[in-house]
This record gives structure tokens, C-alpha cells and sequence, in this order.
């Protein structure tokens, strides 16, 4: 809460005067019970037309006033709350994109965008109504009070008893409906998500059987929802009938009190009324209040939770030590990995190194490892224990941006961006002429379908490409990597939706492409690794066997498996599926 | 049109759900008309109090201190009354509702598969849990304002008419123009309204890409041109917002402007009354209570309009639901079927989902205990079909599907269900524990029988490694778990039972080679002497089926067994040397 009202400074004006006419407005509704009884006390009983006839007058140009005022009021604290809001999601974004992967991958993508729409949403109506009534309720409430004192100091201590009575019952009972109202929220999500449930999952329910049982357990969600509602309901249906027999009760004592007071002369008849009427403002203003605390302890908790995430740091803490061991292209050195929140390592011990322009292969079932290792290198992800190192440096010690740039990332989810293709392969490199997008597509094998598409490179992308094939999105993200000429290209499982011919033909356009540039290929498929100068495999994130085909298949059980399983068809006679002849 | 032809329906299928409660209906409605009367009571009451102290010595005591307790009692049998009809009407409603949700979820449970798969999921949530709250919401605020409303309005009227008619008449003409400014201003900020909210979702599709794909905004150091993007579209929310909110915000001032006007003017001809002596003072402040609390029931009944007719539009939408064609009910002398020993006769079946678009022409076969059906073709070619007629998620349009000899269509579909065993490749794992879902086809498995089934499907490892083992909560989506892992919980989950037949997707694309390796042994072990159908992809799989169906476009386009069918030099001989050879 309190890092954000810095950004309030910004609309110092605005906040100030918006509260300010507001209260300006109030004071004017102040007035109105007096000039009524001007007209009982004055008009009415000294029979003066002309004076009735000012007063009605005087009170449609206070409200004329009064309207305006307001209107003054709603305008400022609109700009102060909207303009805050935009602050807010500027730095707020702003923000998620400094932090590590690891830190944002921890907080979740959903907590993300939630924080940044509805809690941003939830702090602007918060603000804007704080701006607006905060001040203006109990303004109007004291002022009503003190009012009171001014027409009979008696009369008024009724309202010194009456106003904590009236607030101790909307508040107690707010109080104590609250954390229902939450409870009832939390049991309507329960039965979203088993709707939910029954939608997605009906063929496994009906194969299992399991119909009746998932619509007991609705029914029995249902029905602890129902009865949750009903019991605050019966609490909150309180507050009505509790308020105005209070009022009711109170505005009787004023009118005995004030007719012991009018008897002996202190108090006009007129000036009673003013005051039952000032009774009546409070309560309007007090209920007003009750439910501006809910909306602004909303707004608060919403910038609570935006304030922690400001409050992560970005973890991305530059190492001094930029000391340079070695030559290799890329080596890990007995690298360690626990993810945020992990129990156990995911990788343990990784230990290699490779040279400029030779490639690495990297191979495992699922969950082995292989997308951590390559998480490490771009250092989406820090080792626990160990080191990363490109071109002989901690990969810690590189701004990021300069380590990124030498990196080429083909990710395993094929993720377009909206837009045209050109726009998306600038991403990699803003600076890419023609010539270098269209010879990454052709290295990428995706020349032939964007020739074919509308546009050429100016043909458009669809949010996340779902107007592209899963085999031409994944080309696409590799031409992407390719734009920049990477010194380290990392293809991460990237190649799975191509048939093992635009495989073969692509694994040998990037080989032939630059000499220079370092390949990490990450792979199921043995066919994709098997001539890569090094392989990893892993299990479990053990490094099982290092090294190359051959040496693998004498020494690694794991490998022979994997390419058996793939490659062998003992009795069907048919060749190895094709590949590279070396 | 459409929709206002289905409003009475509705209107009258709502009634028919409220008369089932009309005890509570008629309370509520005695004690409206109860609260109604003494609210309305209590400022005459106060005003008579008033006329009895005209000024100094002339105070009647006896007579104020009279009506004063008259006050009492009438404002305590109003707050009762009001208490009483808000518990009705709480318990009215949330009764209705939960009847609805009930309704809404058993009919879910018996839809047929052809309705839950046309229509969006998210859409029918939507009508079970918010159309549902919606309409709870209106229902109760209809019960709740609806009568007191209109009752008041005339009650008030009433009494102001008996009173003074010029007077009462003056209010009748001014009122309208609160109504009039509400509505004017609301048509015009709806349009703001709507502009914001388009380019909020153009800003939240916007994040969701950014946040959502951050890795690759980070590899290629895309964070400062995003920003640009972003602030470009925040400015665009924040010019909107501001229109919106502030526009918005014009209507109570603009309400309250009026209802001033009201109030003087009301002040000016009942003092030029009180002058002429056609009034007291005591009426006079009992008018002006009524020109403050006449104007409110009106707000609140164009509220509860707008309010009831989006109710009635959500139960409109809920009453479709309930109301669709439930799946064929089952004959009364249904077949329960044992263990059957596998034998499925597939006799002339037709089928399709449209009945323009032919589907299924003339397809039989005879599938004798324990042997394997493989299903192969092309991605998208229909394969799922065969597992929904099987499962019989869908009917036949002609033919049969005899099970043991039995038409699938005359024994229980329970029991139908529980002789298959069904792995999907959408892997789909309910809400709850691993051990839920697990037992999900057997209850009453117990511990070591749970465990077997996990090792059998090399899911036991895993489940281990989880932070509470068998008794970690896993979320629809699988939460921490990948595709592979799943897929072997749904393993799991058919080993535990293994029924006499088998439905299998393979799913090759989400588990390594290695893991499918094991997944292979435990698919094949699971098969052995059961009655099994594939859909395949690997190649020991179809080599080794019984029968081949080859699938194209919807169609089964021939059936054999390999040796037969590549022979043929047909369809499926194209395929194969597609896929398994270059």
C-alpha cells in the first residue's frame, strides 16, 4: 500500500481538489434542514411569503451549486484514479519483463495478468470512490452532528449516543459478513471448477461410471453453498430493520426532548425539524460508508498483492567475476539444478564443454533434463551448485542482454507473436534486411510455404500463429533464432512436428549455413543427434553417457535402447529410415 | 423478437419455481405490504407530534408523548416485518437457485455427448454457475424491492393526495425528470463503456502474449519494444476510462440535482399552504420526508427493471439447458451385462454426426474374444469416432453393435461402461488426489492393489517423488505434472480395473520413446487375452493387429491384416511406406 501511494504524488492536485469540492457539496446539503426551518420558523409563523419564496429559491440554488461542485469532484478524482491506474500497469509490466524467468515462472503467468488487470481495476474504482466519499461521508455525518450543536447543544448529545450505536450495527454487522460473503465466493469457484470438470472430463466420468458420484459431490457443494448463503443473508437481512428502528427511536427522543425544550422557549418548532432531519441525513451517509470500507478494503488488499510483486527482485544479480576459464563455446561445469519450490535436483552434476561450430546433442525421456539444461545456458534459470560458462565466461557475469544476444533459442513450445512474419523475425533482430529473413527462412526450410502465403513476409500472424500448422509455426521460430545469427543456435525438442526428411534436410541447411555457429540439438529422436560431435544423455537428471554415436552404442545401455527402439525393426527387413549419408 | 417471444415462457416457468414456495411467497408479501404501511405511517405520525409544539407554552406533552410511543411501536413492527420478508425472500431464492444448479447438473450428467460436444464448455459453465448467480441476484432483489417499491410509490401517493393534491400533484410531474437524466446519461456512457472495455481485452490479449510466452521476449530481448507497445495501448484505456468513469459518475449529481427540486419545490407550495392555513407544519416536514424517500423507490424500481429482465434473460438461458434433449433412455428391460468374455459384432452400422455429411457407410465386422483391432490413418481422419460408438458415447443410425450378442443399444450403458477400459490421448485427471483418480473405476481398491496397478504402469516412481505421494492433490490440468506422467496416471487408472475390452489411444506424441517403451510392456501385458481396440501408431502395434481398419477422411476405407492389406498396394500401404519408411 504504501509504495504505491508514491504514485499518487503525480496527481497531487487532483486528489486534493477532488476531495475538497466534494466537501464543499456536503457543506452545502448542510444547510438545506436550516433554510427549512428559515421557512417554519420565519416564513410560516411570521405569515412572509417573500421570505418562503427566498428560501425555496436559496435551496434549488444550493443544489444547482451543489451539483456542480460535485461535478468538479467526480472529474478530478476520475483523472487521479484512471491516471493512477495507467501508472500503475505501465511499471507494473514494465516490471514482470525485468524480472528473472525463474521469478516469473514462480509467481505463475494467471497471478501475473491478474495483478496487472482486475487488482489494477479493483485499486482505480477503490481510489476514485475514496477520493469521491471517504472524506465526504463523515463530513457530512459530524457535520450533521455539530449542526445539531449549533441549533441545541442538549438536543444534540442524542446524536453523540445515537451515531456510535448506528455505527457499531452497520460496522459489526459488515464485520462479521464479510469473511462469509468470501467463504460463499470460495464454494461458488468449488462448483465452477467441478462443472467444469464434468464437461471436460464426461467421456473418462461415463467410461468409469462415475456420473452419480460427481453429481452427488455437486450436490453436496450445492448444498453447503445454499446453506452459507442463507445463514449471511439471515445476518445481513439484520441491518435495515436494526438501523431504522434505531433512527426511529432517536428521532421520537429528539422530538419529546425538543418539545420540553420549544415548551419552556430554548428551542422553535422549526429548529426540531432541522433536527429530525439531520437524523435522517446520518443514516443515509453512514450505510453509504459501510459499503465505500468494503470497495476500499478491496482496492487495498488488490494493491497489496500488486505491491508484492513490485516488490520482487528481478533476480538477476550481475556476478563481478567475469574472469575468463577456458575456450569452449559453451561448458557446463558440474552443474546442479533445484527449481524454485523443487524439492529435489532436477539436473545433478553436469559436467561438459563443447568448441566453437560443433554441435551438441542432447537426448533423454521425458522429465530427464533436457529442457533444464538448455534453461541454464540463455540463464533463464541459475545452477544451484556449479558453473555455466559461454565463451569461457560464468554466464552470471554477462548483462543479459549481451549473453542473450549471442544465443539463438528455438523454444519447444513453437510460439508466434501477432503481427506479420516480418515483424515476428525482427523480433530476434530489428536491424534484418530482406536478404538475411529470407536466407533464414530458406536455412529453416520455411522459404516454400511463405512464398505461398499473401504478403510474402508481410503475411500476417495470428496471436500465438494459430494460423500457421504446428510444422510451420516450429519453422518459423527456428528462422526466427536463425535471423540473428546466433553464435549459439539451441533447438529445443523444435523439430518435432517435421516428418524425418525436412529434418534431415534442415539439421544439414543449418550445418552447412555458418561453420562458426554452435548447434545445441535437443531431441527424442536419435536420428536428429546421432551425427552431432558430442551427445548428452540423460536420466533423471543424471548425465548417463557422453559422447559420441558410436562410442555410445558400445558403452551407453540407455542410448542403445533409445535408438533400437527407433531404428531397429528386427524381421521387417527394411532399411534404417534415411538419413544424412556421410 | 425472438427473445421477447421467450421472455413470458420464461417468465412463467420462473412462477412455476416461485409457487412451489408460495408460504414463504405470501409472508414475504403480508409483510412487504405491513412495512410498507407502518414506514409510511411514521412520518404522518411524527408530523402530528410536531403540530403539537407549536411554541413556547403551547406544547401539548401529553399528546407528543402519545403519538411518540405510537412511533415506537409502529417503527418496531416495521423493522420486524421487514425483518421477516428479507428471510422469506433469502430463503426463497437460494431454495430456487439451488434446485436450478441441481437440475442444471443432473441433466449435465444424462446429456448426449453430440450436445456437450457442440457446445462450448466455457458456455455451459457459464449458465450453471453466473447465469444462475445472476439470476439469484434478481430474483431476490425483485422479491425484496419489487412490491415495497410499488407499493410505497402508491402508498405515498395515497397519503400525499389525502393530504394536499396541488401539492401532491407537483411531485408527480417533477419525479419523472430524475428518471429521465438517469437513463439519458446511462445511454450515454454505455458507449464509453463499451470502448473501454474492447481495448482493455485488446491490453489483456496483449499481456497475455508477452507474460504468457516471456521466455522468448526475454531470448531475444524484446523487453523495451513491448513496453512501447503496451504504453501505447495503456494510453488508449486511460483516455477511455477516463471518459467512462467520469461520464458515468454524472448521474448522481444529476439525480440528486433533481430530487432537490423536488424538495424545494415541495418546501415552497407547502409553506404558501401552511400560509393559507391547508396545512400544518407538522404536514409540511411529513411532505418533505416524502419528497426525500418518494424519488428513491423510483431509482430502485427502474434498477429492479433492468435488473429482473437480466434475470429473466439468465434463466431464459438456464431453462435451455435444463430443458435439452437428454441421451436415449434406456429400455425399461435393459441387459445388465456381466464380465463379458469379448466378442463384439460391429453389423452394418452407419453413422454420422450431420446427417448431411455421410460418415459411416455399411461398416461390419466380427471382433472375436482377445483379438486386437488396429485403427490407423492420417491425423484427423476420424479415428475417435469408432471409440465413440463403441463406448457408445454416440448411437448408430443404423445397424448394430452387439457385445456378446447383445445389441449395445438394449443393456445398460453402466454396465456397457464397465467391460471397457479406456486410456484417451487427452489426458483427462479430475480435481482431487492422485489416489482419487486412480481408484476412480474401483473405489474399494485397496492400498496394495492401487500400488501394483501404479507399478504396472511405471507411474509408481513418480508418484513417489511427489511431495505427498499418492495424496497429492493434482489440479484439472495436471498442475505440476507433464504429458507423460499423466498419460501413465491414466494407465493407472484402467490397470486398476482392467475390464475384459480395451480402447487405447496411443499416444506417442507426448511420451518419449523410452517411456513408451515401458509403457508398451505394460499396454501389452494388459491386452493379453482381452478384447482390444488401438488407435495406433506404431508400427509392432498394427503389425501385429488382428484386424486393421484404415481410416480416411470419416471413412473406414479398408480392413484386413497387414500382410493382406500391403499386398493390396492400397491406402494403407501408402501410408505405411509414408510413415515408416523414406
Amino acid at each position: 500500500m504504501k509504495t504505491l501511494l508514491v504514485y499518487l504524488k503525480k496527481y497531487r492536485k487532483e486528489a486534493i481538489l477532488g476531495p475538497l469540492f466534494k466537501l464543499l457539496e456536503a457543506s452545502f446539503e448542510l444547510l438545506i434542514p436550516l433554510v427549512v426551518a428559515d421557512i417554519i420558523d420565519v416564513g410560516i409563523a411570521g405569515a412572509d411569503e417573500s421570505i418562503i419564496i427566498r428560501d425555496a429559491l436559496l435551496m434549488a440554488a444550493l443544489g444547482l451549486i451543489g451539483m456542480l461542485f460535485s461535478i468538479t469532484a467526480q472529474f478530478f478524482s476520475a483523472k487521479a484514479a484512471v491516471g493512477l491506474a495507467a501508472d500503475l500497469r505501465h511499471e507494473l509490466f514494465d516490471h514482470i519483463q525485468s524480472l528473472s524467468y525463474s521469478k516469473a515462472q514462480t509467481v505463475g503467468t494467471s497471478t501475473l495478468l491478474t495483478r496487472i488487470t482486475s487488482d489494477i481495476n479493483q485499486v482505480q474504482t477503490g481510489l476514485n470512490l475514496a477520493l469521491r466519499l471517504l472524506l465526504r461521508s463523515p463530513f457530512i455525518v459530524f457535520g450533521a452532528m455539530i449542526m445539531a450543536f449549533t441549533v441545541d447543544v442538549k438536543a444534540a448529545l442524542i446524536f453523540v449516543v445515537t451515531i456510535p450505536i448506528l455505527a457499531a450495527v452497520i460496522f459489526g454487522i459488515m464485520k462479521i459478513t464479510t469473511p462469509l460473503y468470501k467463504k460463499v465466493q470460495g464454494k461458488l469457484d468449488g462448483l465452477l471448477g467441478m462443472t467444469r470438470q464434468n464437461l471436460t472430463g464426461v467421456r473418462v466420468i461415463r467410461a468409469f461410471n462415475n456420473e452419480e458420484k460427481e453429481l452427488a459431490d455437486f450436490e453436496s457443494g450445492n448444498e453447503s453453498l445454499t446453506s452459507m448463503q442463507m445463514h449471511v443473508g439471515r445476518i445481513s437481512a439484520l441491518m435495515n430493520p436494526l438501523t431504522y428502528v434505531i433512527v426511529n427511536l432517536a428521532a421520537a427522543a429528539l422530538i419529546y426532548y425538543g418539545a420540553l425544550r420549544v415548551d419552556t422557549g430554548v428551542l422553535t418548532q422549526g429548529q426540531v425539524v432541522a433536527l429530525v432531519n439531520y437524523m435522517s441525513q446520518i443514516l443515509v451517509e453512514l450505510i453509504k460508508f459501510a459499503n465505500l470500507i468494503v470497495t476500499i478494503s478491496k482496492a487495498m488488499a488488490s494493491a497489496d498483492r500488486i505491491q508484492d510483486i513490485l516488490l520482487i527482485e528481478t533476480g538477476m544479480e550481475l556476478f563481478s567475476d567475469n574472469e575468463k576459464t577456458g575456450n569452449d563455446c559453451l561448458a557446463f561445469d558440474h552443474v546442479s539444478l533445484i527449481y524454485p519450490n523443487a524439492g529435489a535436483e532436477s539436473l545433478t552434476d553436469i559436467h561438459f564443454s563443447i568448441g566453437h561450430g560443433q554441435t551438441l546433442g542432447i537426448i533423454g525421456g521425458t522429465g530427464s533434463g533436457k529442457s533444464s539444461v538448455v534453461n541454464l545456458i540463455p540463464r533463464f534459470f541459475d545452477a544451484t551448485s556449479g558453473t555455466v560458462r559461454v565463451d569461457g565466461k560464468d554466464v552470471r557475469s554477462y548483462e543479459p542482454d549481451v549473453l542473450r544476444r549471442k544465443i539463438g533459442l528455438v523454444p519447444q513450445k513453437a510460439v508466434l507473436f501477432k503481427g506479420t512474419i516480418r515483424s515476428n523475425l525482427q523480433m530476434a533482430d530489428p536491424a534484418a534486411d530482406e536478404g538475411a529473413m529470407w536466407e533464414a527462412l530458406r536455412i529453416a526450410q520455411a522459404e516454400d510455404f511463405v512464398r505461398e502465403k499473401k504478403g510474402w513476409l508481410d503475411a500476417e500472424v495470428a496471436q500465438e500463429g494459430r494460423n500457421f500448422s504446428g510444422g510451420q509455426r516450429q519453422r518459423l521460430t527456428i528462422a526466427r533464432a536463425l535471423t540473428r545469427r546466433p553464435e549459439i543456435l539451441i533447438l529445443d525438442d523444435s523439430a518435432s512436428a517435421l516428418d524425418y526428411m525436412t529434418d534431415a534436410k534442415l539439421r544439414r541447411a543449418i550445418r552447412e549455413a555458418d561453420p562458426d555457429m554452435t548447434v545445441v540439438i535437443v531431441s527424442q529422436r536419435t536420428a536428429s543427434v546421432r551425427f552431432a560431435d558430442l551427445i548428452l544423455v540423460l536420466d533423471d537428471g543424471h548425465a548417463v553417457g557422453l559422447g559420441s554415436h558410436d562410442e555410445l552404442m558400445e558403452s551407453c545401455p540407455v542410448y542403445r535402447e533409445i535408438y533400437d527402439s527407433q531404428f531397429s525393426r528386427e524381421n521387417d527387413g527394411r532399411e534404417v529410415p534415411g538419413d544424412e549419408k556421410k | 423478437m425472438k427473445k421477447n417471444k421467450a421472455v413470458p415462457g420464461t417468465f412463467r416457468k420462473v412462477l412455476k419455481r416461485i409457487r412451489s414456495h408460495w408460504l414463504l411467497l405470501a409472508v414475504s408479501i403480508l409483510c412487504a405490504a405491513a412495512n410498507v404501511f407502518l414506514t409510511l405511517y411514521i412520518p404522518v405520525l411524527n408530523g402530528r407530534a410536531i403540530d403539537s409544539i407549536i411554541g413556547k407554552g403551547q406544547v401539548d406533552l401529553a399528546a407528543v408523548v402519545d403519538t411518540l410511543t405510537l412511533v415506537c411501536v409502529c417503527a418496531g413492527l416495521a423493522a420486524a416485518a421487514q425483518w421477516v420478508m428479507n428471510i422469506c425472500n433469502n430463503r426463497m431464492t437460494f431454495e430456487i437457485v439451488r434446485g436450478l444448479r441441481n437440475d442444471a447438473m443432473r441433466k449435465i450428467e444424462i446429456l448426449p455427448l453430440s450436445y456437450l460436444d457442440s457446445h462450448r464448455h466455457g458456455d455451459i459453465v457459464s449458465r450453471v454457475i453466473a447465469d444462475v448467480d445472476q439470476f439469484a441476484d434478481g430474483l431476490l432483489m425483485g422479491f425484496t424491492q419489487l412490491f415495497s417499491g410499488v407499493l410505497t410509490i402508491l402508498g405515498t401517493l395515497g397519503v400525499m393526495f389525502s393530504v394536499n393534491w396541488q401539492i401532491a400533484l407537483l411531485v408527480v410531474f417533477i419525479t419523472p425528470l430524475s428518471l429521465f437524466v438517469a437513463s439519458f446519461i446511462a445511454r450515454h456512457t454505455f458507449d464509453m463503456f463499451k470502448l473501454q472495455s474492447k481495448t482493455r481485452g485488446e491490453q489483456t490479449a496483449f499481456m497475455e502474449e508477452m507474460i504468457g510466452s516471456s521466455e522468448i521476449v526475454r531470448a531475444f530481448s524484446y523487453e523495451k519494444e513491448s513496453l512501447k507497445q503496451f504504453d501505447e495501448i495503456n494510453e488508449r484505456v486511460k483516455k477511455y476510462s477516463l471518459r467512462a468513469t467520469f461520464y458515468s459518475s454524472l448521474t448522481n449529481p444529476g439525480t440528486r440535482f433533481v430530487n432537490n427540486l423536488v424538495y424545494a419545490a415541495v418546501a415552497l407550495t407547502g409553506a404558501l399552504s401552511a400560509l393559507r392555513g391547508r396545512l400544518s407544519v407538522g404536514q409540511l416536514t411529513a411532505f418533505l420526508s416524502y419528497a426525500n424517500q418518494y424519488t428513491k423507490p423510483f431509482n430502485e424500481i427502474s434498477g429492479v427493471i433492468t435488473e429482473f429482465q437480466n434475470a429473466l434473460a439468465c434463466a431464459g438461458r438456464i431453462f435451455e439447458l435444463i430443458e435439452a434433449e437428454p441421451q436415449v433412455p434406456e429400455p425399461e428391460n435393459a441387459v445388465v451385462l456381466g464380465e463379458v468374455n469379448g466378442s463384439v459384432d460391429v453389423d452394418h452400422v452407419r453413422f454420422s454426426y450431420v446427417p448431411e455429411q455421410k460418415l459411416i457407410e455399411n461398416f461390419s465386422i466380427s471382433v472375436k474374444p482377445g483379438q486386437r483391432v488396429a485403427i490407423v490413418g492420417p491425423t484427423g481422419c476420424g479415428k475417435t469416432t469408432i471409440i465413440n460408438l463403441l463406448m457408445r458415447f454416440y448411437d448408430v443410425d443404423a445397424g448394430a453393435i452387439r457385445v456378446m450378442d447383445h445389441d449395445i443399444r438394449e443393456v445398460t450403458r453402466k454396465s456397457l461402461r464397465a467391460n471397457y477400459g479406456m486410456v484417451l490421448q487427452e489426458t483427462w485427471l479430475k480435481n482431487g488426489t492422485i489416489r482419487e483418480n486412480l481408484c476412480m473405476g474401483k473405489p474399494d481398491a485397496g492400498e496394495d492393489e492401487m500400488i501394483a496397478a501404479a507399478k504396472a504402469a511405471h507411474a509408481h516412481g513418480f508418484i513417489r517423488r511427489l511431495p505427498q505421494g499418492y495424496d497429492t492433490l493434482i489440479s484439472e490440468s495436471g498442475g505440476g505434472l507433464s504429458q507423460g506422467q499423466k498419460q501413465l496416471l491414466c494407465i493407472a487408472r484402467v490397470m486398476l480395473c482392467l475390464p475384459p475390452m480395451l480402447i487405447l489411444d496411443e499416444a506417442t506424441s507426448s511420451i518419449d520413446t523410452r517411456t513408451e517403451i515401458l509403457i508398451q510392456n505394460a499396454f501389452a501385458r494388459m491386452m493379453e487375452g482381452r478384447t482390444s481396440f488401438i488407435v495406433a501408431h506404431r508400427l509392432s502395434t498394427i503389425r501385429t493387429a488382428d484386424i486393421i481398419l484404415v481410416m480416411r477422411d470419416g471413412h473406414i476405407v479398408e480392413q484386413g491384416r497387414h500382410a493382406a492389406l500391403l499386398a493390396k498396394k492400397g491406402f494403407y500401404s501408402d501410408i505405411y511406406n509414408a510413415q515408416f519408411s523414406e
